[in-house]
């Protein structure tokens, strides 16, 4: 009986001893807290994690109806529009630049990757208080001035929503020169047997051999970063908290569901069964849209 | 064969062409810099030069004496903050390399009927977003009564699903016959992985390590939940606090922003190779 449960030569023993504590860390760091939070989604949790009145799907419906989970929705809807887009195309276009450098090709690939080592909070200090400060002396605003027009209040007004501008280029800056290393990885596999194939059949450099064997060949690099690009726009707190969040409480437009639960889950009411109900549509909706999106770059892929 | 007045004609089209692309990434890296130069120049200058309706490109003078202004500042925690980040991201870089490669190792070279069921299970958490973790997280971490303490803001962030699967996928091609070596000069499991896998695999580590470390230092949803007193804050919740306070101290701010990064620097700039490397593993292949 011992030696069914050790193994040969105890090799379950030591499979155990390798993975054990890891395994016993996920399971009660993260799959214990999922439950539970699943069981409080059901209750009446306001200020107390061991709640004993059960109210079955009225957090759900609460949450549906709240026209502020709504709204944060599309604001997600909005923000995901312009930023997946803008750093495919900008990475896309950084790797591409990058990987046909001969001189200082490493001195590049390090300037655009340097924004990686900046956090979010820093970022949103620079452009909150520098480059997109509301007052005259930011650097935007002196822009407009020399150009001699007035100074625009980026980040505190809605009409016309300026703040969209500070919010997604912070991100670009950020995110771009991640994505560009894994272009760049993406491709260096891409086999040179085939633009000699094309030189011989005459494809003009350029956008020709872009568009017939380069976009093609980075199929899947591509899929990747477009999946990885809209989790992450899911998950955006941290610049949105740190560019709008003032002195007097978060303004009313600009808040992404990260940010909505932030202040229904631990905000003054701590409400933890309504915080815990919208975990899990938003666990859904984010499963749905990566379903969706796998379906749909799939099925292109049988077609080929 | 080309006629020459052709060839010459794309030759210096491929030229131009050449000379566009050196001017467009030139000027993108121009404009990649420009936040960072905007940070030192925020740091460096008095409050009276940025707030100065004129733009000056660089502070009349030098102040180095913001940086020991911050540091004597004693409604500014940054000391403190500065010595809570470290603890933690070196706590938790150890800790995450420590568990994730045993893990990793475990998975990829022992046999064992139902590792592709453990395998899927550490997975599986590969897919869920922290969005959907942190009020989950904060429950249990707030019945353990581990909020503002070190232990609340470094344990549950131990178990790295993403370290976990680059370490079994590194393993999975780790040369055998190295082992075979070990195995024949009678080293079991655990002697072979510290004196032979481990001193073999440092590329691996660094790439891992270097990544988990800037992930650590810059997190900011996750300590500003559990770090609530001000003991406990750390670099990035500090920051926040004071940008959206209601009076800031501008060339304070941009200094303390400008401190906090610069570890994150040192890091990047000796082990580029290595964070390159891991992002690329990260890719999902």
């Amino acid at each position: 009986m011992p030696s069914r449960l050790l193994g040969p030569q105890n090799r379950y023993l030591w499979f155990w001893v390798f993975t054990g504590p890891f395994v016993v860390g996920l399971g009660v760091f993260v799959y214990v807290p999922l439950l539970w939070s699943l069981a409080l989604s059901f209750f009446d949790a306001r200020n107390t994690v061991t709640p004993t009145h059960f109210v079955g799907l009225s957090n759900y419906t609460s949450v549906l109806g709240d026209s502020a989970f709504t709204s944060s929705l599309a604001t997600f809807a909005v923000f995901c529009l312009f930023i997946v887009p803008a750093t495919y195309a900008l990475s896309l276009a950084l790797a591409l630049m990058v990987n046909r450098l001969r001189l200082a090709r490493a001195f590049f690939r390090s300037v655009f990757f340097l924004p990686t080592a900046c956090s979010y909070v820093v970022a949103s200090v620079i452009w909150k208080l520098s480059l997109f400060n509301g007052v005259r002396f930011g650097l935007a605003n002196t822009v407009l001035r020399w150009f001699g027009q007035d100074p625009v209040a980026w980040l505190s007004t809605s009409h016309p929503p300026w703040y969209w501008l500070v919010i997604v280029t912070v991100r670009l800056w950020l995110q771009a020169g991640f994505y560009m290393v894994l272009i760049l990885a993406g491709l260096q596999r891409i086999p040179r047997a085939l633009y000699e194939a094309a030189a011989v059949d005459g494809a003009r450099p350029g956008w020709q051999v872009f568009r017939h064997i380069t976009f093609p060949q980075l199929r899947a690099t591509s899929v990747a970063v477009v999946l990885l690009l809209v989790i992450n726009a899911f998950q955006a707190f941290d610049e949105f908290y740190n560019l709008l969040s003032t002195a007097r409480g978060y303004p009313p437009y600009a808040r992404p569901p990260l940010v909505y639960l932030y202040y229904v889950a631990l905000g003054q009411g701590q409400d933890l069964g309504i915080g815990s109900a919208g975990a899990v549509v938003l666990a859904l909706i984010i499963a749905l849209v990566t379903v969706v999106q796998a379906r749909w770059f799939g099925l292109g892929r049988k077609e080929e | 064969m080309r006629k020459n007045g052709e060839a010459t004609i794309q030759d210096a089209h491929v030229r131009l062409g050449r000379a566009l692309r050196a001017v467009i990434i030139g000027a993108l890296a121009v404009l990649f810099l420009v936040p960072f130069y905007l940070l030192v120049r925020g740091g460096l200058s008095s409050e009276s030069d940025l707030t100065s309706p004129g733009w000056t490109f660089f502070p009349r003078t030098l102040r180095w004496s913001n940086v020991r202004e911050l540091f004597d500042d004693p409604s500014v925690p940054m000391l403190h903050a500065l010595w809570n980040s470290t603890q933690i991201a070196v706590l938790t870089t150890l800790g995450t390399l420590l568990l994730a490669s045993l893990a990793g190792y475990g998975l990829a070279r022992i046999p064992y009927p139902y590792a592709n069921h453990v395998f899927y299970a550490i997975l599986g958490t590969l897919m869920i977003p922290s969005a959907v973790t942190f009020v989950p997280s904060f429950v249990l971490v707030s019945t353990l009564g581990w909020i503002s303490t070190l232990r609340g803001l470094i344990v549950p962030t131990l178990f790295s699903g993403f370290a976990a699967f680059v370490f079994r996928q590194y393993f999975l091609g780790f040369p055998k016959e190295l082992e075979d070596a070990a195995r024949v000069d009678g080293l079991g499991h655990w002697r072979t992985y510290w004196r032979v896998v481990v001193p073999n695999s440092r590329p691996v580590f660094a790439a891992v390590g270097a990544i988990v470390f800037i992930g650590s230092w810059n997190a900011f949803l996750w300590p500003l939940v559990i770090g609530q007193d001000q003991q406990a804050w750390t670099v990035q919740v500090a920051l926040a606090t004071f940008t959206t306070a209601q009076v800031v101290n501008l060339h304070e701010l941009f200094v303390a922003a400008a401190v906090s990064i610069l570890p994150l620097v040192v890091v990047f700039v000796v082990l580029q190779r290595y964070i390159v490397a891991g992002v690329e593993r990260s890719g999902i292949d």
